[in-house]
């Protein structure tokens, strides 16, 4: 069983040239499936995300998670809105962090031959990944970051530029990694895709957070006006 | 024109008759120099990539000592190494001086600024492509170090190449230290200074030619064999 809340945010707070971009903020996450966060531009989206995931440091106030920092690392995985390609072949791109993490070679082969059939990129696998189109680059970058089986799965704007074919794929793979047990925390500016795939909803406004609700209630009666502006379409300042 | 005509016919004539001296100084042009390229790269590879992802203290004054090194006069390369391995000096106990060994490590000092200065210039843009993705993989340093010449090798290429060419093509340094010897240090590049000083310079011109073949022979060589990029197959 996972223990609730799997992660607290204390005080945090995220400055950059002596401006706040994110927080004061506390914060506690729990549960699994899926976890929107939503927001206009420059509600500190990314950032918090970043902030979970331990690569933007926080410059006052704590991130605690209910494991281990070590092992809560080693249980993640990220995906860049701009899919970040190693200049390699699709098939180095996936052992890559298998590698890292001293898989066997055996198993490595097993893991990235599944993984490379399903985004469809088996007949690519010794193409460099550089090369691949936006969508196909996308599908790699989640099948990396899930070839290491992460707890906890973070998403920034997966689906931003893709098709509706591209974006369904997406889709479907991260409901079935939810079905066998990784939590997602995505961002995501589409709010049909938010309607589709939310367990919970973040709704963030000028680096706080304004609400937090499951995602029934957020979608039919938000309760702050930030949310409810949002969800109207209405151009929130 | 025609002593550059009466050179590049005495190079045809000597790569022709297959010169047992030009052979022997043209292997140890090569040893010499591909030694010295092997060392100065095991070491320039990893500090360039070091410096492209650290951030330290006197990180910029680092660099720019490093690219200042580049510009290194061979001669006072030389006349250092020479102090340093000559009987009175601190390392003359290893008995170097006047070996190839020294020549090696002369080039050695004036190649690695120039490879870790254009491995760091190339790995600081390969490192701003890849520091998001790297840092979420909690990778260690070693492994970023490792990634990014792995994944920039073809660029690094160029590194290795530019010092290759440095190295082929210095005198001034592995004259002093190397001492022109015949048959024990001589090289293409002290002996072309060598029969410039006597005024044969149909048989100097000749090896110059020689050692420009060599150089563009090497270079093809090594770009060829590192070749990773096949038909669009990687």
């Amino acid at each position: 069983m996972r223990r609730d809340p799997f992660v607290q945010l204390q005080d945090v707070v995220v400055k950059r040239r002596a401006k706040a971009v994110l927080g004061p903020m506390n914060l506690e996450l729990s549960g699994g499936g899926f976890t929107i966060v939503l927001g206009p531009n420059g509600a500190g989206k990314t950032t918090l995300l970043k902030v979970l995931h331990g690569v933007e440091r926080v410059t006052s106030g704590s991130v605690t998670w209910s494991v281990s920092d070590k092992t809560a690392q080693q249980g993640q995985a990220y995906v860049f809105q701009s899919p970040v390609m190693l200049r390699r072949s699709v098939r180095a791109n996936l052992a890559y962090p298998l590698q890292l993490l001293g898989v066997s070679k055996a198993e490595i082969a097993e893991r990235v031959a599944h993984w490379g059939a399903r985004i469809g990129l088996s007949a690519v696998l010794d193409f460099p990944a550089p090369h691949l189109s936006g969508g196909e680059q996308q599908k790699l970058a989640l099948a990396r970051a899930l070839i290491r089986r992460p707890d906890t799965l973070f998403l920034d704007e997966p689906c931003a530029n893709l098709d509706g074919r591209s974006t369904r794929e997406i889709e479907d793979i991260l409901c079935e990694a939810t079905q066998a047990g990784a939590r997602i925390i995505m961002t995501t500016h589409d709010l049909g895709q938010a309607r589709r795939l939310a367990d919970r909803v973040l709704f963030l406004n000028k680096g706080q957070v304004e609400e937090q609700a499951h995602a029934d209630t957020f979608f039919i009666a938000p309760k702050s006006s930030g949310a409810t502006a949002f969800l109207n379409g209405d151009i929130i300042e | 024109m025609s002593g550059i005509w009466a050179g590049m016919v005495e190079a045809f004539l000597l790569v022709w008759s297959l010169d047992a001296d030009l052979i022997d100084i043209t292997l140890r042009s090569l040893k010499v120099s591909l030694s010295a390229l092997v060392i100065a790269c095991a070491v320039a590879l990893p500090l360039g990539t070091w410096l492209a992802i650290r951030r330290f203290r006197h990180r910029r004054f680092v660099i720019a000592t490093l690219n200042a090194l580049m510009g290194l006069p061979p001669v006072v390369v030389g006349l250092i190494v020479y102090l340093l391995l000559s009987r009175a000096g601190p390392f003359g106990v290893l008995d170097l001086l006047f070996t190839p060994t020294a020549m090696i490590i002369a080039q050695v000092i004036i190649i690695t600024p120039l490879i870790a200065s254009i491995t760091h210039q190339a790995m600081r843009e390969l490192w701003s492509e890849y520091h998001d993705l790297l840092i979420s993989l909690n990778t260690t340093h070693g492994q970023r170090i490792t990634t990014l010449i792995w994944d920039g090798r073809r660029t690094l290429m160029t590194a290795a190449l530019a010092g290759f060419g440095r190295a082929i093509g210095e005198v001034g340094a592995i004259m002093i230290v190397g001492g022109n010897i015949d048959h024990v240090t001589r090289v293409l590049t002290t002996a072309i200074a060598l029969e410039t000083g006597k005024g044969d310079f149909a048989l100097a011109l000749g090896l110059g030619v020689v050692l420009i073949a060599l150089s563009l022979c090497v270079n093809l060589t090594i770009h060829s064999l590192s070749r990773t990029e096949r038909e669009g197959r990687w």
